[in-house]
């Protein structure tokens, strides 16, 4: 029996190893001095002088900047569109059309992003010479395609989150003579909150992280973070790009951590209302 | 109100209708142009309809797919991506199981922050953990250089732009993957049959086949799915950390269409990618359903 778990707990840690390291070395050589990433300036280590560069650096910002509004909106709508999809295939049994909405949201999931990309522009291209709209690709075409296939994450993450609960609350709303749109805000959404919260979140990262589909349907001076980045590091490795990657990790994990706190604040303020309530009722 | 109308339908129809627009009529285009020719044009192919003495006559024009089946280079590349694939899950399923086993049988405060563990670099950008192997992989990259100062090796070894590379940065982007599908599987797994195997005298390996390992199987098929579909085509790891004299097929089909800028061919390769992508695709949706149906 403690064998069996020496060797799987082996194989964590040393998995987790393998998960951590590299994201570590990135943050230690952000601090290093020298020009060649890997080999350590001992002498005029550690510096700042990569996030000076990183942050006077145009193209950079400007492109940090059309990805934080990309992947705001888009995360906004895929929330959307998604949270209604998932509540549809949660709650409302079989309708017709239901296993065409299922494929739908869950093949975008696991569809190589290349054809998603090839896809989205060709329909881009053969709408623009139909109806003419969108004119030209830029930060609109690339929102529309990110909402895409940010909402069938988000339908998953919602649906699964209704499929753990039982429909007994919304049917005694309902029975008490509350009217289905009235039961969704004041029962399901309340229910759904942190679900969907979650799905903005994973959302957000998808379109702030996207590379390929957004490569296909951004246009000429449209580009995003990853996108720049990519470019760089085709170029050869560059030491400001691990500046940016220890902000990004650094936004992340604190993220993590207020999170984290939170939800442990609120537990703990459950488990003393239920204390309360349980002293009352002595 | 018309009786066609109601909320229900309008909360399942607008993204059935989103869907509709943004992904499967795409689709029905990437198709009808893998069946078109390619123009020096802008739209660069031949229209699908073209107008003769005033009826419509579609132009079915299979040369792009002929050109794919005659040139051994895409045959090449198609089947080198679907064995990268196949390898890097097996690589994958090998790491993660042990690592999701610790997970689903270690204490309850431990589990959750093992899993965040596990899924805190997903968070991360997936191009920048990447880029991370760069540094790490190259002539003069920390493992070389490790490797140099134990004595190990007396030249740095070139790692970067091999097929050792590439598996590298697949399993590392991809076993998170993995691991959480069987994590949600084992958790559930009731310990009190592994305990009766061993008090009838089986021993922990014989247990672990007989047991745990058949039990498991829905969650090593959703985990390997999720895992090999999306690597067939991809497109970022390979071009980073990949051999340069043998591309995958998905750095083909965007050759094809940004370098060559051959539309009808990159359409039909995003056909066959799909082809041979059809069955592990239906069969993950099945997984998921059977997987969600013993949730409940």
């Amino acid at each position: 029996m403690r064998r069996r778990g020496l060797f799987s707990r082996t194989a964590l840690v040393l998995g987790l190893v393998f998960l951590y390291v590299p994201i570590l070395s990135m943050i230690v050589y952000s601090f290093n001095n020298s020009r060649l990433v890997t080999v350590w300036d001992a002498a005029h280590s550690p510096t700042l002088k990569w996030y000076g560069v990183l942050l006077s650096d145009g193209e950079v910002l400007d492109a940090a900047w059309l990805s934080l509004r990309v992947a705001v909106c888009a995360a906004t709508a895929s929330t959307i569109l998604g949270t209604l999809a998932g509540t549809a295939l949660a709650r409302f049994g079989a309708f017709r059309g239901r296993s065409l909405l299922v494929g739908m949201t869950t093949a975008p999931i696991v569809m190589p992003e290349v054809i998603s990309g090839l896809s989205l522009l060709l329909l881009f291209v053969a709408l623009e010479q139909a109806i003419g709209w969108p004119q030209g690709m830029g930060a609109l075409t690339i929102t529309l395609a990110h909402i895409s296939f940010c909402m069938a994450y988000v339908t998953v993450v919602v649906q699964s989150r209704l499929a753990g609960f039982d429909e007994s609350l919304e049917e005694a709303a309902q029975d008490l003579g509350a009217r289905p749109a009235k039961v969704f805000w004041r029962i399901t959404l309340p229910l759904i909150l942190p679900a969907v919260l979650a799905g903005w979140l994973l959302a957000f990262t998808l379109s702030w992280d996207d590379l390929v589909i957004s490569q296909f349907v951004a246009g000429p001076g449209s580009s995003t973070l990853p996108m720049v980045i990519f470019s760089k590091v085709r170029l050869g490795v560059s030491p400001d790009v691990n500046a940016l990657a220890t902000l990004m990790v650094s936004v992340v994990a604190s993220g993590v951590v207020v999170a984290a706190v939170w939800m442990r604040h609120r537990q703990k303020r459950r488990e003393r209302d239920a204390q309360l309530a349980a002293a009352a009722n002595l | 109100m018309p009786r066609w109308f109601s909320a229900r339908r309008l909360v399942a129809g607008i993204p059935a209708l989103w869907l509709t627009v943004f992904f499967l009529v795409p689709f029905l285009i990437v198709l009808k142009i893998s069946f078109s020719e390619a123009r020096l044009a802008i739209p660069p192919y031949a229209p699908f309809l073209t107008w003769l003495h005033g009826l419509p006559v579609p132009g079915i024009h299979l040369s792009g797919y002929a050109y794919l089946f005659t040139d051994p280079l895409y045959l090449r590349s198609y089947l080198y991506s679907v064995m990268v694939a196949a390898v890097s899950t097996l690589m994958c399923l090998l790491i993660g199981y042990p690592m999701a086993y610790a997970i689903a049988r270690s204490s309850e405060t431990w589990r959750n922050f093992l899993l965040m563990l596990i899924v805190l670099p997903f968070w991360t950008s997936f191009l920048l953990r990447v880029y991370a192997w760069i540094g790490l992989l190259q002539n003069d990259g920390l493992i070389n250089e490790v490797l140099l100062r134990l004595g190990l090796i007396h030249h740095p070894i070139i790692l970067l732009q091999t097929d050792f590379s590439l598996y590298v940065g697949i399993v590392y982007s991809y076993l998170p993957f993995m691991i959480l599908p069987l994590y949600a599987n084992l958790e559930k797994h009731d310990t009190a049959l592994l305990e009766a195997a061993e008090d009838l005298g089986a021993r922990p390996i014989t247990a672990f086949l007989r047991v745990t390992l058949p039990q498991s199987v829905p969650g090593i098929a959703a985990g390997s799915l999720l895992v090999f579909i999306p690597v067939v085509g991809e497109y970022v790891i390979p071009t980073l950390l990949g051999r340069t004299d043998q591309i995958m097929i998905g750095r083909m089909l965007s050759d094809e269409f940004f370098d060559n800028r051959d539309w009808p061919v990159a359409s039909g390769v995003a056909i066959l990618i799909l082809l041979a992508l059809v069955v592990p695709i239906v069969l993950l949706q099945r997984v998921e359903r059977r997987n969600l149906e013993t949730a409940k």
